[in-house]
């Protein structure tokens, strides 16, 4: 079965949970920005976690399905309409043939996560199915989706025991199932961001650690998935001492000569000269990845270990919402 | 050896031998390297080498299967018992690659410039940069970017206050005592002083990278037609 791409979006790439095992060769990792909406849209599809994604940005392409298959979509709400008919996020959809996918209109969030069940016959490339637009390589012939693109997907063993639906059926061509992923744990509602402190974070004098914490830095339009440049008040730092290149992760957030800050995204290179001030934390990535250009970011220092537990708790959420799925899905799968 | 720990974010470990560029620093960061590598560590995602460092990216969720403590602490016993392990003498495979360099002015767009700028003709550029046997110290930066050190003092040059809006890949370049080559097209502020007929990254190859971190570089000046000559046989 096929999906068709018949408008081109603004930036959409097949990611995956990222690339790994050659960073040492200067390649970057590339992934989905929101590892945990990309999860959340994969479960609800059948799919394993970490099987690739769409990941959307708004404006976003337009679809056609050739076959009937379950998508889902998690992450920001581009309100999706099937056939011109809203559909829900974090719910699993079954669509019929000849079916068109559209976004409407951004209400909420950055990057929207849409799945496909199956095997998508794309190649794997150095272990991973994320584009790496620096290589032009992985996902989509290493590129954007375009107009007229088409990603083959294997036939699904899944069927869809329809007669037990019931009342919830709402057309001979979309099907909602009635499972919702309760996402509103996942997400706090605040803009503040954790982080953990940098290696160089010593560089910055006891009133710049306080402005560090306490003003606000505002996501600059030059923001995209290899940065956030953030806008604020300029931080010195010291002068006295130059830094060598050195590995750099997702998160990490350097100081620019100019006093102002970036936080490094899912395309950032490998390695970076610039004094690491700090790094956000694992589980508060996927909330930055979702913030837009304009939008205020507060940042707030925790310690190594409350990072780890807060990521491993996030983790067992995660597991305890597949648990969930998985449960609440077989009444309507049969393989 | 001896090494400062200390965490990169949350799923990560650095390991920092110094603060300069120097081959035995730099050694001291591969015989970690390769020693981790060797051990092929259940959870490790990722070892990066860099110029006086090295990083370890781990999965936290797999660590925690096998370890009660803190994926950190786990990764953190796991680095002191590794550098007790190593020894520093040269254990690198260290290859030795040659690679065909043309300095014509007309690939190396800055030549003139830095002829200018360091008081110093082209031809003694050419002949500096190519009598050195160079070390990649670290990739990164680009797919592929090798970090080569060092260039002779009187060819060590800044990189450009302005940067180039697309380098092509196969220039070689100079920044301040490294050397390095564009494996793709990319801006750039390096001062580029000619071009590799080679392919430096290609992507469906089972080695995408021509370079590896350790190997050991020498420069083969060629002539323009050489260049195109062997640009055409790849």
């Amino acid at each position: 079965m096929s999906v068709v791409i018949i408008k081109q979006g603004l930036l959409d790439t097949i990611q995956d949970a990222g690339r790994f095992g050659f960073q040492h060769l200067g390649i970057n990792t590339s992934g989905s920005m929101d590892l945990i909406a990309a999860s959340i849209a994969n479960m609800l599809a059948a799919n394993k976690r970490d099987a690739p994604v769409i990941e959307l940005h708004f404006p976003a392409s337009s679809f056609l399905f050739q076959q009937d298959c379950l998508i889902a979509l998690s992450g920001a709400d581009f309100n999706p309409v099937i056939n011109d008919e809203p559909i829900s996020m974090n719910t699993p959809v079954m669509i019929s043939k000849e079916a068109v996918l559209k976004f409407i209109q951004l209400s909420k969030g950055s990057r929207c996560y849409f799945a496909i069940h199956g095997e998508w016959e794309i190649d794997l490339w150095l272990n991973s199915y994320s584009t790496n637009l620096k290589a032009s390589a992985g996902g989509y012939t290493g590129r954007a989706l375009k107009k007229n693109d088409v990603i083959d997907v294997k036939k699904s063993k899944i069927k869809i025991l329809t007669e037990s639906f019931g009342p919830n059926l709402k057309s001979n061509v979309i099907l909602a199932l009635p499972i919702k992923a309760d996402i509103s744990n996942l997400y706090a509602e605040t803009n503040i961001i954790r982080c953990t402190t940098g290696n160089e974070y010593d560089w910055l004098s006891n009133d710049e650690k306080n402005k560090f914490q306490s003003s606000l830095f505002q996501i600059s339009l030059q923001s995209d998935r290899m940065g956030y440049r953030l806008q604020g008040e300029a931080l010195e730092g010291r002068k006295d001492q130059q830094l060598l290149s050195s590995a750099v992760t997702r998160g990490t957030i350097q100081l620019l000569p100019s006093g102002q800050l970036i936080i490094l995204m899912a395309d950032h290179q490998t390695t970076g000269g610039y004094p690491k001030i700090a790094h956000v934390i694992s589980s508060d990535f996927p909330k930055l990845a979702q913030m837009q250009p304009n939008e205020n970011v507060q940042f707030t220092l925790i310690t190594h270990a409350q990072a780890e537990e807060a990521f491993i708790q996030q983790q067992e959420y995660l597991q305890q919402l597949e648990d969930s799925i998985k449960l609440q899905s077989k009444q309507f799968f049969s393989e | 050896m001896q090494a400062r720990v200390t965490p990169l974010g949350d799923n990560a470990i650095t390991i920092i031998f110094g603060n300069n560029i120097n081959e035995n620093i730099n050694q001291q960061v591969f015989s970690l390297f390769y020693h981790l590598q060797k051990q092929n560590i259940y959870g490790v995602n990722d070892i990066i080498p860099a110029y006086a460092s090295l990083t370890v990216v781990y999965d936290i969720l797999k660590i925690r299967e096998v370890s009660k403590a803190s994926a950190y602490s786990y990764m953190h016993d796991i680095i002191e018992q590794a550098l007790q392990e190593t020894n520093t003498e040269h254990q690198s495979p260290g290859r030795k690659i040659h690679v065909p360099v043309c300095y014509n002015v007309s690939l190396g767009t800055d030549l003139i410039n830095m002829s200018e700028q360091k008081q110093i003709g082209i031809e003694e550029i050419i002949q500096l940069h190519a009598n050195t046997i160079y070390r990649v110290y670290m990739l990164g930066f680009l797919p592929g970017f090798a970090y080569m050190g060092k260039v002779h003092d009187k060819i060590a040059t800044p990189r450009k206050t302005v940067p180039n809006k697309n380098v092509l890949a196969a220039s070689v370049g100079i920044a301040d005592s490294q050397t390095g080559i564009y494996p793709v097209n990319s801006p750039g502020g390096w001062n580029i002083i000619g071009a590799t007929p080679l392919q430096l990254f290609n992507a469906n190859s089972e080695q995408p990278c021509l370079f590896q971190p350790g190997d050991e570089v020498k420069f083969e000046p060629i002539s323009i037609e050489q260049f195109h000559e062997l640009k055409h046989q790849q």
